[in-house]
């Protein structure tokens, strides 16, 4: 963006709302906003705690192996869904019934059946991520160049050649922009299930903080997920531009 | 001679449909072994359809194709396909495209781009070995399809229209250099073009199919130029009678 012929670096619109944020807190408007400095101050106090750390970690645990298997399973089962007609047409439905289905809702289903530990946790992240992989999956798949599927085949490539060499690396893009939207869908995936099946990891933090009203400690975490979320949406961002260079002349 | 007699591959009567629609009707034709032969005609006649039938892409309604006398039901090593468009892999670069066949086969890695190399070398592509597709030009995307094809070393290669996407000059280029190919590689040519000069100049024997329902009008075998130096084909009286004479045939069939 330029303004008055300056060009302005990327997110400087952040400093304005920063500073904005910072007035509203001092005037004390509301107990809601607490000035961002004091947030900040917040932050670094808790930052090194025990508690801090340890709800970091469970709350990392439980995103890793939920997106890890989101990717696991949702990846091949998009690629297939995009190779093959009748798996698509049995699936299909199911994908996009749950793509906008309101899942919090399923949360306590997933109590009764998998008990309140971090098995649910995990399938409630999966949950949350998997239908837009798969989606993105299937959607980079149908745009194959047909002849290189030939080319596969004229040269002798196994079924199971032509899904690793050729339809994953052809999908790549798409897979890799769903993986992106998954994971941002994942972190509300998690944070859901900590609050709703057991109050652990960050979801312990939230529950604990907003119940007392400690409002500068609350929107400290809830900054600290921001800044991990956007981190890793840079990083798929990132792999995402590295396949840029074929993604227009497949 | 036996080069006369010997053909390798022939294809009987066959037919195919898709639906209602009948793309081929009762077509038979012999490919003499390491000649090259086109198949022409105009948009519509069948001919990339019967050459995805020889490669074992399509399957044919009825009727058979033998490859060195055996039927072909699938791809198989024995014959190796040029695309039009290239389908060279974006994501590897042209060492890998070229070796791609060879690494299908579970050949080791150092091995294959041994092979490859040379292949890449024999079309004039050394020094872009590590470069990635869309960094070269279309004549030279279609060099890493033909270089990909020779490294099976097939005894078919099935080409389908593959100097269409390039630009005139380098068009002529790779027709002199096919020539040589020819000559030089003992491998049968089957080449689909509707490009009339084109069947004329590279061909030892022109098929020229037509369309609505396909079949072989006529079979044209050019000899009087073949030996003759890349340069002076154009010149011919025989390659221009014949180029004349195929026009004449095909003007009708032309909307």
């Amino acid at each position: 963006m330029t303004l008055f012929g300056y060009k302005l670096p990327n997110m400087s619109s952040l400093i304005l709302w920063g500073i904005l944020w910072e007035i509203v807190g001092q005037i004390e408007l509301t107990f809601f906003l607490p000035p961002l400095s004091e947030i900040f101050a917040t932050l670094i106090e808790i930052g090194g705690t025990t508690p801090f750390i340890n709800a970091l970690k469970e709350t990392a645990l439980a995103f890793s192996i939920g997106t890890f298997s989101a990717i696991c399973i949702g990846v091949p089962v998009g690629i297939l869904m995009g190779k093959n007609q009748l798996i698509d047409e049995l699936l299909l439905p199911w994908v996009n019934l749950f793509l906008s289905a309101p899942l919090t809702a399923l949360v306590p289903v997933l109590m009764v059946l998998f008990g309140f530990g971090l098995k649910s946790i995990v399938i409630t992240t999966a949950l949350f991520a998997i239908w837009i992989i798969v989606l993105n999956s299937r959607a980079g798949v149908r745009q194959i160049n047909q002849s290189l599927v030939e080319m596969s085949k004229s040269f002798g490539a196994s079924q199971l050649d032509a899904l690793t060499k050729i339809y994953f690396w052809a999908a790549l893009p798409e897979i890799l922009s769903g993986v992106r939207i998954g994971f941002i869908r994942a972190v509300k995936g998690v944070i859901i299930g900590q609050l709703l099946i057991s109050i652990v990891g960050f979801g312990s933090l939230f529950e604990l903080y907003a119940s007392n009203f400690l409002m500068s400690h609350f929107w400290a975490v809830l900054i600290v997920l921001f800044a991990l979320s956007f981190i890793i949406a840079e990083f798929l961002a990132y792999l995402e531009r590295r396949v840029d260079y074929y993604a227009s002349r497949r | 001679m036996t080069k006369s007699t010997d053909n390798a591959v022939t294809v009987r009567n066959v037919y195919k449909n898709y639906g209602s629609t009948e793309a081929l009707r009762d077509l038979s034709l012999d490919f003499p072994r390491g000649q090259l032969t086109s198949l022409l005609g105009p948009s519509g006649c069948g001919k990339t359809t019967l050459l995805k039938i020889i490669a074992g892409l399509l399957p044919a309604t009825s009727g058979e194709v033998l490859v060195n006398g055996e039927v072909v039901k699938a791809p198989g090593p024995d014959r190796a396909f040029v695309f039009q468009d290239f389908a060279l892999m974006p994501w590897a670069s042209v060492i890998r495209n070229v070796a791609f066949g060879l690494e299908l086969r579970g050949m080791a890695k150092s091995e294959r781009e041994g092979i490859a190399e040379k292949y890449i070398n024999e079309v004039g592509l050394s020094g872009f070995e590590h470069s990635y597709p869309h960094e070269l030009s279309g004549g030279m995307r279609q060099r890493v399809g033909l270089a990909r094809a020779l490294s099976v070393d097939a005894q078919v290669l099935l080409m389908d229209e593959p100097f269409s996407a390039v630009d005139e000059q380098t068009r002529r280029k790779f027709q002199e250099d096919l020539l040589g190919l020819v000559k030089n590689e003992n491998k049968t040519f089957i080449f689909v073009t509707h490009s009339i000069e084109e069947a004329v100049y590279v061909s030892d024997q022109i098929a020229i199919l037509l369309p609505r329902p396909s079949r072989v009008m006529e079979i044209i075998r050019p000899s009087g130029f073949r030996h003759k130096d890349v340069d002076s084909i154009r010149r011919e009286p025989e390659y221009l009678d014949i180029v004349d004479r195929i026009w004449a045939s095909l003007r009708s069939y032309v909307e």
